[in-house]
């Protein structure tokens, strides 16, 4: 045995190849430190509501402990289909069409293995959620970032994704509401971008986990627009809206084709969701519109305060329309991304997300969630306050 | 905003934290300070708010009583509950009057300072009453939640990661 063959190494090249998360080194100075006011948590402050969390605990009372149908509980994906239609537009078969997953991560994982070949390329608006480039590259496929900018409230251009676009191109993946600028699409965007997949014969992925939290007049989802059931994958769960993030339960929405493919990925990776999850999921989409509503208008308050106090700070940044992040310009201050977060957190303890985590076009940027308390909120402006004018002051 | 839902949402923050500022309802709801303190007082004196309470634990180490009285009335003609209930109700005592349905009429909610000052209460005042028929009284004997507050936080821990992409 030589030395060289004791060291080599068993991580296959393309998972070696994978960045580690932009915000793990962070994460860890955050984490040694006690007294740190956190705008960089992307979950909700909210407990899930008692009602949601009783039914999971009597579903386990009645032994409700076994494998369900690979799809999901045809009760759920009932359910499921009912609150599409009503909430988002969009037909769906329950009985094949729908499928529950662990988490949109989960689905989304599940879905570009499902329809992707080695090399086939993916755009999707950057900045984005971390896990997108990484679950691309895990396909053996090709992440193809597009840029997006503070000048259209961080909407992706058609004229962007033109740009972008090769012979290769595969997949178009959305995530409006955004993580992490608040971005939200009108129905024009979604229009524009409907007809921008039909012409180069994309399939359409919607992630939309932050659509419940709208603070405007919503349109239908892109996956109801004419033309596209056929080319498009609706991707939401109960996390963000039913704040059930713990519990990881979602569900993807698309042709009987599509979800077939899904299902044979998730069942033997997974086989199902957990059983007793399912069923309080069941318990939110039937009665957990009161909390779901009583959450969003706290988040649209907070939103407000944020907002304005950022502004009159001078970090830009415009009124989000969803999610619970604001993805203000931290440029003036004369810092990249990185060196601002570190500094903010070691000189007066408030956290926020260096924009860079979310893509190299995140430079110039924070994301700071408000999904935290009003007083938390309140203390970290005051901080940022006195770190900015400390540094106008240096 | 309308100004109706603006007062909506004031009353709704009001009774969350009858001590928020009006700077902080301002910016929460997005407008102008003069203007929410311009409804608060509309609020205030058209009697929708009647009035800014603590709410207090069993820990503020208060030597007081609580009772919950239920109690079986001949309502009168013409006034129905409303007179007897609007009388109970003078009782400096009395911290609560409803009427309820159910088995008996109405509800009281009656402080003291002793278990034998709300007996007496009951004795000497309440039961005599003209239209009183009946009493039934219950001793608070311990607080675990009022005015949507679980006085404990109710063992919850609600811990989360510092940060989360």
């Amino acid at each position: 045995m030589n030395a060289s063959r004791s060291c080599r190494s068993w991580v296959a090249p393309h998972i070696a190849a994978l960045p580690r998360s932009g915000i793990r080194d962070f994460f860890e100075l955050v984490n040694a430190m006690d007294d740190v006011v956190s705008l960089g948590i992307g979950e909700p402050d909210f407990v899930t509501p008692w009602h949601i969390r009783e039914a999971a605990i009597y579903a386990l009372d009645k032994g409700v402990t076994h494998y369900t149908s690979n799809l999901g509980d045809i009760r759920l994906r009932k359910a499921i289909c009912r609150y599409v239609k009503e909430r988002f537009g969009g037909d769906y078969d329950p009985k094949g069409e729908c499928i529950v997953t662990v988490g949109v991560s989960e689905g989304l994982d599940i879905l570009l293995r499902a329809v992707l070949s080695p090399g086939d390329e993916v755009l999707y608006p950057s900045p984005s959620y971390v896990s997108y480039g990484p679950t691309i590259q895990m396909c053996h496929a090709e992440p193809v970032p597009v840029e997006t900018r503070a000048e259209h409230d961080f909407v992706v251009q058609v004229s962007d994704l033109e740009a972008k676009t090769t012979p290769k191109t595969r997949v178009l993946l959305l995530n409006y509401p955004n993580n992490p600028t608040g971005a939200t699409l009108t129905a024009a965007d979604k229009a524009a971008l409907a007809d921008f997949a039909i012409r180069h014969d994309l399939l359409v992925v919607s992630d939309e986990i932050y659509e419940e939290l709208s603070y405007v007049d919503r349109s239908p989802s892109i996956a109801s627009l004419p033309g596209m059931k056929e080319r498009t994958v609706l991707l939401n769960g109960f996390s963000k809206a039913f704040a059930m993030t713990g519990f990881r339960i979602a569900y993807a929405c698309s042709t009987n084709d599509i979800i077939e493919a899904m299902m044979k990925v998730h069942q033997y990776s997974i086989m199902c969701a957990s059983s007793m999850v399912q069923a309080a999921a069941l318990e939110a989409l039937q009665n957990g519109a009161a909390g779901r509503d009583e959450m969003l208008e706290e988040y649209r308050q907070r939103r407000n305060v944020i907002v304005k106090r950022l502004n009159d700070m001078g970090l830009n940044c415009f009124m989000p329309n969803g999610a619970f992040y604001v993805f203000p310009c931290i440029r003036s201050t004369g810092l990249d991304s990185m060196t601002f977060a570190k500094r903010l957190l070691q000189e007066q303890h408030v956290a926020v997300v260096p924009g860079t985590a979310f893509g190299a076009c995140g430079e110039g940027f924070v994301r700071c969630s408000y999904a935290s308390s009003i007083a938390d909120i309140e203390t970290a402006m005051d901080r940022i306050e006195t770190f900015i004018a400390s540094l106008r002051k240096g | 905003m309308e100004r109706n839902e603006l007062k909506t949402k004031i009353l709704a923050l009001l009774e969350r934290n009858a001590r928020i500022s009006t700077k902080e309802i301002a910016e929460r709801l997005a407008c102008e300070e003069a203007l929410i303190a311009a409804l608060i007082d509309e609020l205030e004196k058209s009697h929708v708010i009647m009035g800014y309470s603590a709410i207090v634990s069993d820990l503020a180490n208060s030597s007081e009583v609580l009772a919950i009285i239920e109690v079986e009335v001949q309502p009168e003609r013409d006034t129905g509950f409303d007179k007897i209930a609007e009388r109970l109700g003078k009782f400096p005592e009395v911290r609560s009057v409803y009427l309820v349905s159910g088995r008996y009429d109405l509800r009281l909610e009656v402080v003291g300072s002793s278990l034998q000052e709300i007996a007496s209460f009951v004795a000497a005042k309440l039961s005599c009453q003209n239209g009183v028929k009946s009493t039934a009284t219950y001793f608070m004997l311990k607080k675990y939640k009022e005015a949507g507050i679980t006085l404990n936080g109710g063992g919850e821990e609600n811990e989360r990661l510092k940060i989360v992409p």
